[in-house]
């Protein structure tokens, strides 16, 4: 017990005297409070202004609260707007991006596994150009992407977006560095003496080793794609095949405050284009919720271990 | 079995990784009617007038971003790593890191209320800078800064986290030892911490800029919510795409893509060497 308690008054004490000697922890406390109401209060501004009406929104205060009644009446004229639009949107979305996320993982927990405990002729060549094409970024493929697709005759069908969001080959690179480092060959070994064939290794002993890079690499693709906006953008001309992030431009153009010649029937006040802002954000901010700690966890154990 | 594993990653990559790359260069080099072309392409993009300021909005804000990410992201993960009250700390981390969650078009509508001295959040303090009302807050010269504070607003909670994280793997012992000698924290910061931060630096580095010059979705918004103010040819992106989609010059747009491609990876290339992001020695 007496090496516990030493053990933290330490390790408190190691951690504690730092601020101090920046100047004090004054100064400390300054920098992190400015940068707090930087990140945060943009956040809470928007939450604020979903209640209120458009008129509201320029006449009140900024951190006045609306009311109930506010929201709901955007909720119901952001679900009206060309009757049901961004109800088909946001059904797209989780389409696209649901659709990329299985398809990312079935194809890259097995190339992973591969490429880090099976010796194959182009292995290596493989693991070059996959780095190399890690750095690529993908916008600037976007344009041939787009003369292939128009080739193929899928230019406006979702799988022109579904199938280049599942080309994800960070995905592979994280599955690799995991299978290689976490999982001990021996175990793999014990299994096959056991008389499991391939298959029922990867499939029984590996894949339920491999929990926390499935949702690394799921939690990275689902976030990418559902905010990907170039891609759709070109690839989906027709309004009926917008996911929401391309719906909010159209969303954006139909706001007499921003574009003034909008002014029409079906025009969108501030508030309620708040509030499309929030509802588009909305299941990739749970998932960050739900995520962070085990987020954190993974990606500096994945940077230690490389 | 490896080739069934491995078989629909290589068709993928072929499909969407390759191809499109050999394609583009392809077309980079070719004539509309597919005759070889030279350097024609290249030499009609470079010397379009619209080529080099879009180049230079592009550096700027490069630039701007990401000194803003290095110095802001270690001096900040520094300061946290020194809070001692736990909740605090965990507190602070994740409301830096939730605005990560709005990436892409709607971080920037987001912004547009933030920048609207009539109706945002900011709205005093854009008119005590002299902002009055949307248009004078979005006017050209402000908007490289504009672009790199909200790719900043988005993303640095996130490498906030990880320097903070790779700052705890730095073993109690080292820091003691150093204490011991009569280091101060800011002789720590520089002669431990920072050295041992160096591969995180330069991989936020490498991915900062593999999506900076690809700056689209930002300049695209802002030109339809300023009705013009912002032209659709801000950043080198959208020019690529208005010879894409506006001339039907798919050459010239990939002659576009291959230079992007080439300045990116090259940038890259630098910080991956100089980070030592794949030295296999331990730190």
């Amino acid at each position: 017990m007496t090496t516990q308690t030493l053990e933290r008054t330490r390790r408190r004490r190691s951690r504690g005297t730092d601020l101090s000697g920046w100047g004090g922890r004054g100064l400390g406390a300054v920098v992190l409070g400015v940068f707090l109401v930087f990140f945060a209060v943009p956040l809470l501004w928007l939450l604020i202004a979903v209640t209120k009406s458009g008129g509201d929104l320029v006449r009140s205060g900024a951190f006045t609260p609306g009311s109930v009644a506010g929201l709901v009446e955007n909720w119901h004229d952001l679900f009206a707007f060309q009757s049901g639009a961004v109800g088909t949107w946001l059904v797209n979305s989780v389409m696209y991006s649901l659709g990329a996320l299985v398809l990312t993982l079935l194809v890259s927990v097995p190339a992973g596994y591969v490429l880090a405990l099976v010796r194959f002729p182009g292995r290596r060549l493989l693991l070059v150009v996959t780095l190399v094409v890690m750095l690529m970024p993908s916008t600037a493929l976007v344009l041939p992407v787009f003369l292939e697709m128009s080739l193929l005759g899928l230019v406006g069908n979702p799988l022109s977006v579904i199938l280049p969001f599942s080309f994800y080959p960070f995905g592979v690179y994280l599955a690799f560095i995991y299978f290689s480092t976490s999982i001990p060959a021996d175990l793999l070994a014990a299994a096959r003496l056991d008389g499991c064939s391939e298959m029922q290794v990867f499939l029984r002993v590996a894949v339920p080793l491999a929990a926390p890079v499935v949702a690394l690499v799921g939690f990275f693709s689902f976030v990418q794609n559902w905010n990907n906006y170039f891609l759709p953008f070109v690839m989906l001309p027709a309004s009926s095949t917008y996911p929401m992030q391309v719906g909010l431009t159209t969303l954006l153009s139909s706001t007499p405050a921003f574009n003034p010649s909008a002014a029409g029937s079906d025009s969108v006040q501030l508030s309620t284009l708040a509030l499309a802002t929030v509802i588009s954000v909305l299941p990739v901010l749970v998932v960050f919720l739900f995520s962070q700690r085990f987020l954190v966890a993974g990606l500096t154990a994945g940077g230690t271990k490389e | 079995m490896g080739l069934a594993f491995v078989g629909p990653y290589v068709v993928l990559m072929l499909a969407f990784g390759i191809i499109p790359a050999v394609y583009a260069v392809a077309l980079a080099f070719s004539r509309a009617d597919g005759g070889f072309a030279g350097l024609d392409n290249f030499v009609r993009v470079i010397t379009d007038f619209r080529f080099l300021p879009a180049v230079q909005h592009v550096a700027v804000y490069l630039v701007l971003w990401l000194v803003m990410l290095t110095v802001l992201v270690v001096v900040l993960a520094l300061v946290l790593h020194a809070v001692t009250t736990r909740w605090v700390s965990r507190a602070l981390r994740l409301l830096y890191y939730l605005p990560g969650a709005l990436a892409g078009a709607s971080a920037v509508l987001l912004w547009l209320f933030v920048l609207n001295p009539d109706a945002g959040p900011a709205g005093p303090l854009l008119k005590a800078m002299g902002f009055e009302t949307f248009a004078q807050t979005i006017q050209p010269g402000n908007l490289s800064l504009v672009f790199a504070v909200i790719a900043f607003w988005t993303g640095a909670g996130q490498w906030v986290i990880v320097m903070y994280g790779a700052l705890n793997n730095i073993p109690t012992e080292v820091m003691e030892a150093a204490r011991i000698d009569g280091a101060n924290p800011v002789q720590i910061a520089l002669r431990i911490q920072l050295p041992l931060l160096r591969k995180w630096i330069a991989y936020m580095a490498v991915l900062a800029l593999a999506a900076g010059t690809q700056l689209f979705v930002e300049p695209t918004l802002l030109s339809q919510a300023s009705t013009g103010v912002v032209p659709n040819d801000y950043s080198v992106n959208q020019l690529a795409y208005q010879y894409a989609f506006n001339l039907s010059d798919f050459n010239g747009a990939a002659a576009i893509a291959v230079l992007l491609l080439v300045v990116s990876v090259a940038l890259s290339a630098v910080f991956v060497l100089r980070g030592g992001l794949f030295d296999t020695e331990e730190p």
